[in-house]
């Protein structure tokens, strides 16, 4: 107990106390500043832009900016899909895996463009080396970095005033790319490797088990996959069982690491914002109503993993141990769980399905959240942000302004952009499961009935609406029906509220700043946040409750009894 | 604006409006209240189909879901009708004073010209008309001839008549108002339909009501509410049926009880009653006699940061006031006392007067009647800009500090330095400095004051708790406007100011982001009227201003800027109060509804029944019931306004969040199981 105290204590220290030089030094980049690694990275930045044929100093409007970043994640998209079905032809596969079925190379291509990571497949029986480092982790790194890109061309949008521009998508990805990503995964995979992580071209490992039984250990150059996967909250793991694996993760300070890497620049660009909009209290707000959130589902998944595990008598000393692993016991599997749902993340360490009924379903909660307790890099707080927005816009109208938010004002048409945004993922994450259960072949697909088996579909969609990508197993999802319909998911979920946070930043940037009085609303205060946290979670509670009654409540219920 | 219609026949008005509005026409226009509407529309047809043998529900159950949801939607209707009502009531009251008239159509533009009887609809703008004593105006126009009285009564509600004469600030004419005495030469500016008269009851009627920006972007996140709780109903259907056939147990939700959970959580309290808070918003402002001639203005109104406030009227009383004798060179003031009445005996100004008042106070120098001296009294004119008198073989002179100069000066007199002195102190301290000679030679000074009103301080003080930053515009110098500014409490002057500078200063504070707010009357006010965010004419005000602004006051008074400011908070308040309580009411209708919902598949839900309703009949039922009637008990917060106070945002926030927000969370918890208790006692459920 201590011990799990202690440990998501120094997490969050070590996660604030880095987050902030962080904060300050992605800000830095992202406006063109410059940083100490200026002197080495500028020419590799440069020559990318040459590469690419673009040129960085082009200012966009919205409408430009969206078709950028449609057009790239697209073209990754064919990318991505042509490298799954050809793959059997192409070199690095030392295993000779075959091209995978078409169903599934656009349920993944999707699943890595829209870094979400679900994975309907298991990494090592499926995938060639080609496919995972030249398809899967060039997503990792821009899918993440469209994400930063997105983010600060609504920031832009804050900023600038009566300007018909917010930036230029190939200079926002590429910086992303090149100061932030790179440097950062290369700490991480080199912290992994001193772990014990592998990362090897080698093929796997024949060997002969204590019982005298022969197996197969899967190796290959996962650390620089993980240290990706887990920065830029892709999560799709480089092994089947993902970082439940050993290899993936051996040791205490490995799963700390991930964790951290996990939340880390989520949390930096909270600290970002606030340096960017030029008042550092308004990134406090957004980042306190996210900790308190992630905090309070902490303590909940740890506590109802510890304490709700009644029915054997055995097993209530050390808490729910099923579908954990030893070396991470219930203390390390319940803070990974609450960060990788809380982030857009996806990556285990423990089987989700096995947690007790409301250990289940805070993770799944904290997707259907939209993934904003702190969520993906850069769509997190996109998303926040737009929950911000319409916190300000009731709370504004009750001191009798029109609301106002940065000193621009919320008008109708940004409006229907931040309603785009909050629509979105508990639309999609309803319809989903809705088409699921109709489907006569669904309870074929289940391993669990009754209402753990209905959580399971659930949680299929949370995950894939909330470009999560964690899975809850236990439902069977790599079937042309889900591998399609989820697909459609994750497309839908990702740009559709991504093109109106363009919008609406090349609608703000347009409007004058209103300069702050006494009867302005305070959106860096308590009351702010605390309003905030009410806003979301009622817009999720409202949007679930229905639905987790006759889920993971009603099997708590039930369970009870 | 008077009201003519009792309270009676305003309801009974509603009431007939409310069945009227049912249709699909009109429902269309409120995204909200359709889906209840389709809602009703929908459950009262299975009602029907259960005779057909499709059986959703017992059949009473049914029938009384279809009864409650239309009488939600007729609710919402009542809600919007009591508030057009009101307005309609105004309207028909100035209608009555637009029937037709003759009207002295003229050949040519000057009174005694031959002239033709036309109706007063057939009269174009750029049309001559005479307008004599006892006579209607056909027209709204410019005087360009002659001096009247006229009755505005029939739109301002004042009795008392107005001047109103040819050139200058009172030249404008309103058509229904009706000349006095004397006569009025009238230039037509306005078409028949398109009158004052016609816009003014189109305003207060609502038929020109167009949905405002800010009622336009709460009306989006609405919509997207009710999209979310259609997917979460319309998903409970398939989700129930899979539940229950994995569970073995109970049945999907019946297609009635999906509909009532649907229309209990759609954001129905705030879909009914935001046009009717919209409407009396603009009402409020009504009664308030100002015109907004748009409903965006009073939302502006709610924003404006910037107040510009004319010195004159609005922080001082409109004349100055002498309060001081400050004699010099060995006079006394007694002297200076009685040389200043003498030569303001016949000074009919209101400064005049207050010098002759102020020296009987001081030393009981009382009037004297000069008649028998030969006095001779010397008018002010601009040229010498002294006034004063001759008696006796004596000269007494008062003016401006420079020309009683050149006047001593040229009497081959002395200007004395303490005087120079004295003067400068006068002007520092924000009084009018006069100086008083005697044949050439100064006696002294009379400080002439501006007061400033009473209150005034307290007002500016409340405004700026609200954030609004008022700013004086006087044409004085900077001294004089610094001094009266600081006594007043403004937050900033401008002095000598001319439109030209006005219109800047105004530009200059909304290219920093401010809204700004003004009142004006004279035709050179129009440029800057035009350019501010919220512009008040005055009715008295030429027309050209009345054109320019966005309001126009009635009543004509400057500090009537304050007034409009507080509508339209309390305007966009009553919104925002009232989207959060009917939010905040969804979570208790979900403890109501959910557990017995699912009471069937998952008995083990009830445990979640904390509220101990009776059945899942009254659960629903108490529900539906508490959604229909707390848009009748809101319906008179939605008149009125939510309670508005000059405190800052921050305390304003939070009283508003505690009453609406939590109240609206618990309130619903304590009505809900009241109205179970009832059912129950009454065994209908």
């Amino acid at each position: 107990m201590s011990y799990v105290i202690m440990q998501d204590v120094g997490f969050l220290i070590l996660l604030i106390g880095l987050g902030i030089p962080l904060g300050i030094y992605m800000y830095k980049v992202m406006l063109g500043k410059k940083v100490f690694l200026t002197r080495v990275l500028r020419p590799v930045e440069n020559v990318t832009y040459k590469m690419m044929g673009v040129n960085p100093n082009e200012e966009m409007g919205a409408k430009k900016y969206a078709l950028c970043a449609l057009a790239f994640s697209l073209f990754g998209f064919l990318f991505l899909f042509l490298l799954h079905l050809c793959q059997g032809f192409l070199p690095l596969n030392p295993e000779g895996l075959p091209g995978t079925s078409a169903d599934l190379a656009f349920n993944t291509a999707s699943s890595f463009v829209t870094n979400t990571n679900w994975q309907a497949y298991s990494g090592e029986s499926t995938l060639s080396y080609l496919t995972q480092m030249l398809g899967l982790g060039v997503q990792n790194f821009v899918s993440a970095a469209t994400g930063i890109a997105v983010l600060f061309a609504l920031i832009k949008g804050f900023t600038r005033r009566q300007c018909r521009t917010i930036g230029n998508f190939w200079a926002d990805l590429i910086r992303s790319t090149v100061y932030i990503l790179l440097p950062l995964s290369l700490v991480v995979a080199v912290l992994l490797v001193s772990q014990g992580v592998v990362q090897t071209f080698s093929s796997y490992h024949d060997i002969v088990t204590l019982e005298g039984a022969a197996g197969s250990v899967p190796v290959g150059p996962a650390a620089s996959q993980i240290a990706i996967k887990q920065l830029g909250t892709n999560g799709g793991g480089f092994f089947g069982v993902n970082s439940a694996f050993p290899l993936e993760n051996p040791t205490a300070f490995s799963n700390l690491l991930e964790c951290w890497s996990i939340f880390i620049l989520p949390v930096g660009l909270c600290f970002s914002f606030g340096k960017a909009v030029k008042d550092s209290k308004q990134g406090r707000a957004i980042f306190l109503a996210m900790l308190i959130l992630f905090v309070v589902a902490l303590i909940g998944v740890t506590a109802a993993e510890l304490f709700t595990a009644p029915q054997f008598d055995g097993a209530v000393v050390s808490g729910n141990m099923e579908g954990k692993e030893v070396r991470n016991g219930v203390g390390a599997s319940s803070l990974w769980a609450a960060v990788t749902t809380g982030a857009s993340n996806g990556s285990v360490n423990s089987m989700h399905d096995s947690f007790t009924p409301l250990g289940g379903m805070i993770p799944m909660f904290l997707m259907q959240l939209g993934e904003v307790v702190f969520g993906g890099v850069g769509c997190g707080l996109y998303g926040m942000l737009a929950f911000a927005l319409l916190a300000v816009f009731i709370a504004g109208l009750m001191v009798g302004r029109t609301p106002e938010y940065l000193g621009k004002k919320i008008e109708a048409f940004d409006m229907k952009m931040v309603c785009l945004v909050i629509l979105a993922p508990p639309l999609l994450m309803l319809i989903g499961p809705m088409l699921t259960v109709m489907n006569p072949q669904t309870p074929e697909w289940l391993t669990n009935s009754g209402p753990h088996g209905f959580s399971e579909i659930l949680y299929t969609y949370a995950s894939t609406g909330g470009n999560n990508g964690s899975a809850f197993a236990g439902f069977n999802a790599n079937t042309p029906f889900t591998n399609l319909l989820s697909g459609l998911v994750m497309l839908i979920v990702r740009f559709v509220p991504m093109v109106a946070i363009i919008f609406l930043g090349g609608n703000l940037a347009k409007k004058k700043i209103v300069p702050v009085s006494d009867g302005t609303l305070s959106t860096s205060n308590g009351m702010f946040v605390g309003l905030l946290i009410a806003v979301v979670i009622l817009v999720g509670a409202l949007s679930f409750l229905p639905a987790l009654a006759l889920g993971p409540i009603a099997e708590f219920f039930t369970t009870l009894g | 604006m008077k009201q003519t219609h009792s309270k009676k026949d305003i309801y009974l008005d509603a009431a007939g409006q409310s069945f009227r509005k049912l249709s699909p026409r009109i429902q269309m226009k409120n995204p909200v209240m359709l889906v209840v509407y389709i809602g009703a529309i929908f459950i009262t047809a299975l009602y029907f189909l259960t005779f057909a043998g499709v059986k959703d529900g017992e059949g009473w159950y049914v029938l009384t879901i279809a009864f409650l949801l239309w009488f939600t939607v007729l609710f919402a209707n009542f809600a919007e009708a009591i508030a057009e009502g009101r307005g309609r009531a105004q309207a028909d009251a100035l209608r009555r004073s637009r029937r037709d008239c003759k009207a002295k159509k003229l050949k040519e533009p000057r009174p005694g010209a031959d002239y033709t009887e036309v109706l007063s609809n057939e009269l174009k703008p750029g049309d001559v008309v005479l307008v004599s004593a006892g006579e209607q105006v056909p027209m709204d126009g410019e005087v360009i001839e002659g001096v009247a009285s006229v009755d505005e009564s029939a739109i301002t509600g004042e009795s008392a008549p107005v001047i109103r004469e040819s050139g200058g600030d009172r030249s404008a004419v309103t058509g229904g108002t009706t000349v006095v005495s004397d006569w009025l030469v009238v230039k037509v500016t306005a078409q028949a339909g398109n009158s004052f008269l016609d816009k003014m009851i189109a305003m207060v009627e609502g038929a020109s009501r167009k949905k405002t920006p800010n009622e336009i972007a709460l009306q989006i996140l609405l919509v997207t509410l009710t999209i979310i709780f259609l997917a979460v109903a319309a998903t409970l259907l398939p989700f129930s049926e899979f539940a229950s056939e994995q569970a073995g147990e109970g049945s999907a939700v019946s297609l009635t009880n999906i509909v009532a959970l649907l229309v209990c959580l759609a954001p129905t309290t705030i879909g009914a009653l935001l046009s009717s808070i919209g409407i009396a918003g603009m009402s409020r402002l009504n009664q308030a006699n100002v015109l907004a001639m748009s409903g965006r203005a009073i939302e502006a109104a709610g924003d404006v940061d910037v107040l510009l406030l004319d010195k004159t009227g609005t922080i001082t009383l409109g004349n100055r006031q002498a309060s001081e004798f400050l004699p010099v060179c060995g006079v006394t003031e007694r002297e200076l006392a009685d040389a200043a009445q003498l030569s303001s005996l016949a000074d009919e100004t209101a400064e005049g007067r207050s010098i002759v008042v102020l020296a009987k106070e001081r030393f009981d120098i009382r009037g004297r009647d000069l008649s028998d001296k030969h006095a001779k009294f010397i008018e002010f004119s601009a040229q010498t800009r002294m006034s004063g008198v001759d008696l006796c073989g004596d000269e007494i002179r008062k003016g401006a500090a420079d020309a009683v100069k050149a006047y001593v000066e040229q009497k081959g007199g002395e200007y004395p330095q303490e005087c120079r002195t004295m003067v400068e102190q006068v002007a520092n301290a924000g009084g009018t400095p006069l100086v008083v000679a005697r044949n050439g030679k100064v006696l002294g000074v009379v400080y002439l004051k501006d007061i400033v009103k009473n209150g005034v301080k307290e007002k500016f003080e409340d405004l700026r708790k609200i954030g609004i930053k008022t700013i004086m515009i006087t044409g004085d110098n900077p001294m004089t406007a610094a001094a009266i500014a600081a006594e007043a409490g403004v937050d900033d002057f401008m002095a000598e100011a001319t439109p030209e500078t006005k219109l800047e200063l105004i530009r200059q504070y909304q290219k920093e982001g401010h809204l700004v707010a003004m009142t004006g009357d004279g035709t050179n006010d129009a440029p800057a009227l035009a350019q501010a965010d919220v512009a008040v004419a005055m009715n008295s005000g030429t027309q050209a201003a009345k054109e320019a602004g966005n309001m126009v006051d009635l009543d004509s008074s400057p500090t009537k800027l304050i007034e409009v400011v507080r509508i339209g908070k309390q305007l966009l308040m009553t919104r925002g109060a009232l989207t959060t309580f009917s939010i905040a009411n969804d979570v208790a209708k979900y403890f109501a509804i959910i557990p017995v919902l699912f009471a069937g598949i998952f008995p083990q839900l009830a445990a979640l029944n904390f509220m101990h309703l009776t059945s899942a009949t009254s659960a629903i039922l108490s529900a539906v019931i508490y959604n229909a009637l707390i848009i009748v008990a809101l319906i008179p917060l939605s008149l009125k306004g939510v309670k508005y106070r000059e405190v800052s945002a921050g305390k304003m926030l939070k009283r508003n969040v505690l009453i609406y927000g939590l109240g609206g969370i618990v309130a619903p918890f304590l009505a809900i199981k009241l109205i179970d208790i009832i059912l129950t006692f009454f065994g209908i459920v």
